[in-house]
């Protein structure tokens, strides 16, 4: 009987939704579809807000989005708190980024600290050009996009002796987390590439079960970590030791000054994201950690 | 008995494959990512290994078919996997080092890891067909069912490691049991299964 419920319940989520995403197509407007090795690649408009989409008008979360009367507005809210990774390390010279998308964080960054040198890998080469057709994304001197695997090239740049000020990874999407970047293996990796003092940003989109493992996954290699949490999750962990220690809120909120005016610009209110700067472990310390003999965080995450 | 353990080790033979294959996966992710062509070159590599193994038990049933044997292959497609658990990461990394490109890097990976265990386990089906059929008006008949429960087998193998076994085991303790349950058929089938072989049947 409950199984009955269950079914009825199901069909009737489903039919709202399909009427909701027709409603919606109604007004969203296809601009670009292009098929690559992983997916199709859509581009969006509505409102004068475009979007770059894996699913069809945008069923399953946006990649990215920009306000194309005030492009350099950042729209999407986790970008926003993802740029709160310089609070912590101020003056980075060399950033990289795992996952393009639609080029926000690489633009905003350049915009910022236009001397910094920033590598992305992305993936999908698909992607790579439509954030430059539609999301006035540049690669140049100071901004170079490596087609790879995220972990492939953390491997890469390490026997290669590369070493960046500040990681930010931004690789995961509503619908599938590659489970090979969220492992203890994978984050000593990023440590390892970390230059003494550098920090990681990490945007996921855990809620659940998954929840408790990431967080003792991040314990496990960074020790206490801030964990900000709006409808997003984005983590800022520090590669403390040898002399750097976890900054503290008055050094935080120090640093945010010198980028506060430039920020306000784009639409990031410095004063709402430093509230959000918590170590407070509000997971079950019990959670088994992620490694890469355990790694089912697909099947966590729902 | 003979006609018991035949079903059972093609059927379980097919768990055991997909099973692997789908480990594989995991296992190549750290060193090569999870990008298509990794896939690619697994499946690719399981495909050929399968093909030439089901050439090599062709063959090799001509010669004195029996249950034992059949168990052997069983237990040889096991213990092959042994050098996965073993020096499959420092393998991967040497692999990946000396072919960086992700397509070849992983094709060549993929072999070294899995092209010799899915070998043997190809050579599982065709040999079970010579030990079912009697006559030529079933030969049919046996070969389908055959064909049935090795690859409901593989649905099976596929189904269960993705959705419940990668949840409670580790990569490896799956390996582990994967290997400990083909030793126990396998051994099963070389004591239990009649030694003589079956008779030659008087070529038409």
């Amino acid at each position: 009987m409950k199984r009955r419920q269950g079914l009825f319940h199901m069909l009737a989520a489903a039919s709202l939704l399909v009427v909701a995403a027709t409603a919606q197509a109604d007004q969203q407007k296809l601009l670009h579809s292009e098929r690559s090795l992983y997916r199709e690649v859509m581009v969006y408009e509505q409102d004068g807000q475009r979007c770059m989409c894996f699913t069809r008008n945008c069923r399953i979360g946006r990649q990215s989005c920009m306000d194309m009367r005030q492009p350099d507005v950042i729209t999407l809210n986790y970008a926003r708190m993802m740029l709160g990774a310089l609070f912590l390390k101020p003056r980075p010279d060399s950033i990289l980024i795992v996952g393009l998308g639609g080029g926000t964080l690489p633009r905003a960054l350049h915009q910022l600290l236009p001397e910094t040198s920033v590598d992305v890998v992305e993936i999908d080469p698909a992607v790579t050009r439509v954030a430059q057709q539609f999301f006035d994304f540049k690669a140049g001197p100071r901004t170079r996009v490596i087609e790879a695997d995220g972990r492939v090239y953390v491997k890469r740049a390490i026997r290669e002796r590369r070493r960046y000020d500040l990681i930010m990874l931004d690789a995961f999407d509503h619908e599938y987390i590659p489970e090979h970047l969220l492992t203890q293996e994978f984050l000593r990796e990023v440590k390892t590439l970390l230059a003494p003092g550098g920090v990681l940003a990490a945007n996921t989109f855990s809620s659940s079960r998954l929840y408790d493992h990431e967080s003792t996954t991040y314990a496990s290699v960074f020790g206490t970590f801030f964990n900000l949490k709006q409808n997003n999750r984005v983590i800022f962990a520090v590669d403390t030791g040898a002399g750097v220690s976890l900054p503290t809120q008055q050094i935080i909120a120090d640093n945010s000054r010198r980028y506060a005016a430039a920020l306000r610009s784009m639409g990031v209110d410095v004063a709402r994201l430093l509230p959000l700067f918590s170590t407070e472990p509000d997971w079950n310390p019990k959670a088994r950690i992620l490694t890469d003999q355990y790694s089912p965080a697909n099947l966590l995450n729902r | 008995m003979r006609v018991v353990l035949s079903y059972l080790i093609a059927g379980w033979s097919g768990f055991f494959v997909m099973a692997v294959e789908l480990l594989g996966g995991r296992l190549m992710a750290p060193t090569f990512g999870s990008s298509i062509y990794v896939w690619g070159a697994i499946i690719t590599v399981f495909m050929l290994a399968l093909s030439l193994g089901y050439l090599a038990g062709g063959r090799y049933s001509l010669v004195s078919p029996s249950v034992p044997r059949l168990g052997g292959i069983l237990l040889v497609a096991a213990v092959t996997v042994l050098p996965i658990l073993f020096f499959g990461e420092s393998m991967l990394d040497a692999v990946s080092i000396a072919v960086p490109d992700p397509r070849f890097g992983s094709l060549l990976a993929a072999s070294c890891l899995f092209l010799v265990p899915t070998f043997f386990s190809g050579m599982v089906s065709p040999y079970a067909v010579r030990l079912l059929v009697q006559d030529r008006q079933t030969s049919g008949r046996h070969a389908g069912q055959l064909y049935f429960v090795s690859t409901f087998g593989s649905a099976a193998g596929t189904l269960l490691t993705s959705f419940y076994l990668v949840l409670l085991l580790e990569v490896n303790q799956i390996l582990w049991s994967l290997i400990a349950v083909s030793t126990l058929i396998g051994l099963a089938a070389m004591s239990l299964g009649n030694r003589q072989p079956l008779r030659e049947e008087v070529a038409a």
